[in-house]
């Protein structure tokens, strides 16, 4: 047996003891996942149980060092906990944006005083963590914006509005792009600011979407005092800091392409709709359809792996995340416009226990925001342009 | 298992590439294009393939193959995409001899595979009837007859028959439920009428007829029982290398077609540098890659098991069709009135993409199969 099949081996036998049945269902509503904070809300007994058992053992963060909150694990270690997870079917212990984006950023641009004040925190799901980038005129054009941080010498003096700020009323602490120097070049004077949301001049206001729901808010800065200790990497630095950190937004986003567990596309249109006599769909233009798109969801899992596999062997292309997040979101947006189409009439309830009140239609719409959110699609297809397939002015 | 190529595989596809590269350029597939060679394909080069072990890529290494499997078989098609180079390399070397390896008594195989190891024997799969591929639907009968059988029907787009030695010929037997059986027919047995059909993309096809035609008991390759699962497993395996071949192909128009926008000038720029391109080509890569993954995943799936590998293998040559469809479009189109051209080559590139989608289901077939498959 090698050293990774006695992990494999060790690694089931924990997630069995250690993984309360409750938590082996697929989680499907934004209430089945666990955010952590400073003052978590946990939908039932096991929720928390599981988060504390995963995170005790650094498997919340299962690469990050130990010193960190992490377990250390090797990539390859990692891989066989994701797949040991995905065979018990146990949920993700913690979702955070923490671990998806601040996490790498700071392990890469960190002080070690740095590191070890925040990312225990982030493994242990005591702080949530959400991100100041989007302003009301920088949105594409991020490296535009304009909220000012003001060098005070011991801290920043930090004005102006972010938006698009998911979940901005329910973190404890936001990783924030500012402008450090109005003179610069528009990419040479930003900086990347770390700073609690409980500070005095800090309010957040959450939009209405057409789902229904809020997960976003407009947050503004009205003389918000930040420690200078509180700076990330130096100072007019931030956007290579922006950057590195959008890459792994857009990896986390373009899972979104693969197939969640449970019921496909085509099984679900059968149930709603039914078959013909020769067990075919009763509906041979979005049978056409879903085949199609059934068999774009097969090789875009295939490409994800591909892609793992190959920055494995130290030959990923860190503008693939580009391609990868580009297609995930268009092929989410078509997943949910099938589902709609084969749900017909009842997908089109928007209230009601009977739709979970609306609960498919409201996903529908939340996805139209998949490529939009993270850099468009319009801005992925630049990146590519550029990056692998350099053309030229792109 | 990952999905790359691993070692020995990469070093295969680099001596492929430059094999294929020197010795069968696109100029040489129309210089038989152009000279109407009666063959269709070059003798010597077919031999050369021989002693790089890629006619037996599929045959055991104790019959004088290579004894390598279908990934490997794929990793060649995308070198022969890449060029166009006609060569009985589906026919035989991967159709054929997946069938006869499969299927064929140790009697069958000893007589065929050295031989399709040393290029000596072009044996071609007769099982198209009418203008779509229609594996279900074959009408050709082999009715029993004494120790043998005796075969009626008509075949087409039968690759490589007109040159064939050998034919494998689905048909129904007169028995219960009229199970599909496959049957090595001599090409010059008493009853066989072949006529070549020259087609758009310049490599081998045939009709062939089949009236009356005697064959012994020994020509049954496996059983009646066993034929339908074997047709199925060789066709797919023909599907898995064929959606290699059409990557090949995507892969290298689109190569020509980037390398064109970056030096083309029109309205005093580089025509690279407008967006409505950049977008159509990056959109094209993202197309390219996606199909690259779940083309090795289906070559793996099939060396894996055939009889699970079905619905990968669909999804994968449903992909290489549109995919490769997309790329040729989009590099006639993106080379402007040059692409319309015969002097240039990408116009060759979309015949060959046309004719290889067609061959063993083409998108809309392979998209069917998938819903069939996941009982909807």
């Amino acid at each position: 047996m090698t050293t990774l099949d006695t992990f494999r081996a060790q690694t089931h036998a924990w997630l069995e003891a250690n993984c309360p049945p409750e938590m082996r269902t697929p989680a499907l509503t934004d209430e089945d996942r666990c955010w952590g904070g400073r003052r978590p809300t946990f939908s039932s007994e096991a929720q928390r149980v599981w988060m504390q058992r995963m995170a005790e053992r650094g498997w919340t963060v299962p690469t990050w060092p130990r010193a960190y909150g992490g377990a250390g694990l090797s990539k390859e270690e990692a891989l066989v906990l994701r797949q040991e997870m995905a065979a018990l079917r146990c949920r993700s212990p913690l979702d955070s944006f923490g671990i998806w984006m601040l996490g790498p950023a700071l392990l890469k641009y960190g002080s070690e005083a740095q590191k070890l004040e925040h990312l225990p925190k982030i493994a242990r799901g005591e702080i949530r963590w959400c991100q100041g980038y989007s302003e009301p005129n920088s949105g594409s054009d991020l490296a535009s914006l304009a909220t000012r941080a003001e060098d005070r010498g011991d801290h920043f003096l930090v004005n102006g509005q972010k938006i698009w700020t998911s979940y901005a009323d329910k973190a404890d602490w936001i990783f924030c792009l500012v402008r450090t120097d109005p003179a610069a070049k528009k990419h040479e004077g930003i900086s990347f600011l770390l700073f609690d949301m409980a500070s005095p001049g800090v309010s957040t206001r959450p939009i209405t979407l057409i789902s229904g729901k809020s997960p976003f808010c407009e947050t503004f800065f009205d003389d918000v005092k930040v420690p200078a200790a509180n700076l990330i990497g130096e100072k007019n630095k931030g956007w290579e800091i922006a950057k590195y950190l959008l890459t792994h937004e857009r990896e986390m986003i373009s899972s979104i392409g693969d197939r969640a567990p449970g019921k496909s596309v085509g099984a679900t249109a059968r149930d709603a709709i039914g078959t013909d006599a020769r067990g075919r769909l009763d509906d041979p233009g979005l049978r056409a359809q879903i085949a199609s798109f059934e068999i774009d969801e097969m090789a875009f899992r295939a490409l994800l792996q591909r892609s793992g596999d190959r920055a494995r062997r130290g030959e990923g292309d860190p503008a693939m995340s580009s391609a990868l997040k580009y297609y995930g979101a268009e092929l989410n947006k078509r997943r949910y416009e099938l589902l709609m189409a084969a749900g017909g009439a009842d997908a089109l309830e928007w209230e009601g226990a009977r739709s979970d009140e609306g609960a498919l239609a409201r996903a529908w719409l939340r996805t139209k925001a998949n490529s939009i959110e993270g850099g468009t699609s319009e801005v992925q297809l630049n990146i590519v342009s550029k990056r692998i397939l350099g053309l030229p002015g792109a | 298992m990952a999905l790359v190529l691993n070692d020995e595989q990469r070093m295969l596809q680099d001596s492929a590439r430059a094999f294929i590269s020197e010795s069968a350029p696109v100029a040489h597939l129309r210089a038989l294009r152009d000279g109407r060679d009666d063959t269709g394909f070059s003798r010597d080069l077919w031999k050369k393939f021989a002693e790089m072990g890629f006619s037996g890529i599929l045959v055991p290494e104790g019959q004088g193959g290579s004894g390598l499997g279908v990934v490997e078989a794929g990793v060649i098609a995308e070198e022969l995409g890449r060029t166009l180079a006609p060569s009985p390399f589906l026919s035989t070397a991967v159709l054929a001899a997946a069938a006869i390896r499969r299927g064929g008594s140790a009697a069958q195989q000893a007589a065929m595979l050295p031989k399709i190891a040393a290029a000596e024997l072009v044996v071609a799969l007769a099982i198209d009837e009418g203008v779509k591929h229609r594996p279900g639907a074959i009408a050709t009968k082999a009715v029993r007859d004494g120790a043998g059988f005796r075969i009626d029907g008509a075949k087409t787009l039968v690759v490589d028959g007109h040159v064939a030695d050998r034919l494998i010929v689905a048909a129904r037997v007169a028995a219960d439920g009229d199970p599909v059986a496959l049957f090595v027919v001599d090409a010059r047995a008493p009853g066989v009428a072949i006529e070549r059909t020259v087609m758009v993309d310049a490599h081998n096809a045939a009709r062939v007829r089949l009236t009356n035609v005697q064959v012994g008991a020994d020509a049954l390759l496996g059983s009646v029982e066993g034929g339908a699962a074997l047709l199925e497993a060789v066709l797919d395996t023909g599907r898995a290398v064929l959606a290699s071949e059409l990557l090949g192909i995507a892969d290298e128009v689109f190569a020509r077609t980037l390398t064109y926008l970056k030096e083309r000038r029109q309205f005093g720029r580089i025509i690279g540098e407008f967006q409505a391109l950049q977008h159509r080509a990056s959109e094209l890569f993202c197309d390219i890659e996606m199909t690259r993954a779940i083309v090795i995943r289906a070559l793996q799936a099939v060396d894996e098991d055939p009889v699970k590998a079905r619905d990968i293998v669909s999804a994968a040559k449903a992909r290489a069709c549109t995919t490769a469809n997309r790329a040729v479009q989009e590099g006639v189109q993106m080379h402007g009135g040059m692409g319309m051209t015969d002097q240039f080559d990408i116009g060759l590139f979309m015949k060959r993409a046309r004719v290889a989608q067609e061959l063993l289901g083409d998108a809309h077939f392979h998209a069917d199969r998938h819903a069939t498959l996941n009982a909807y």
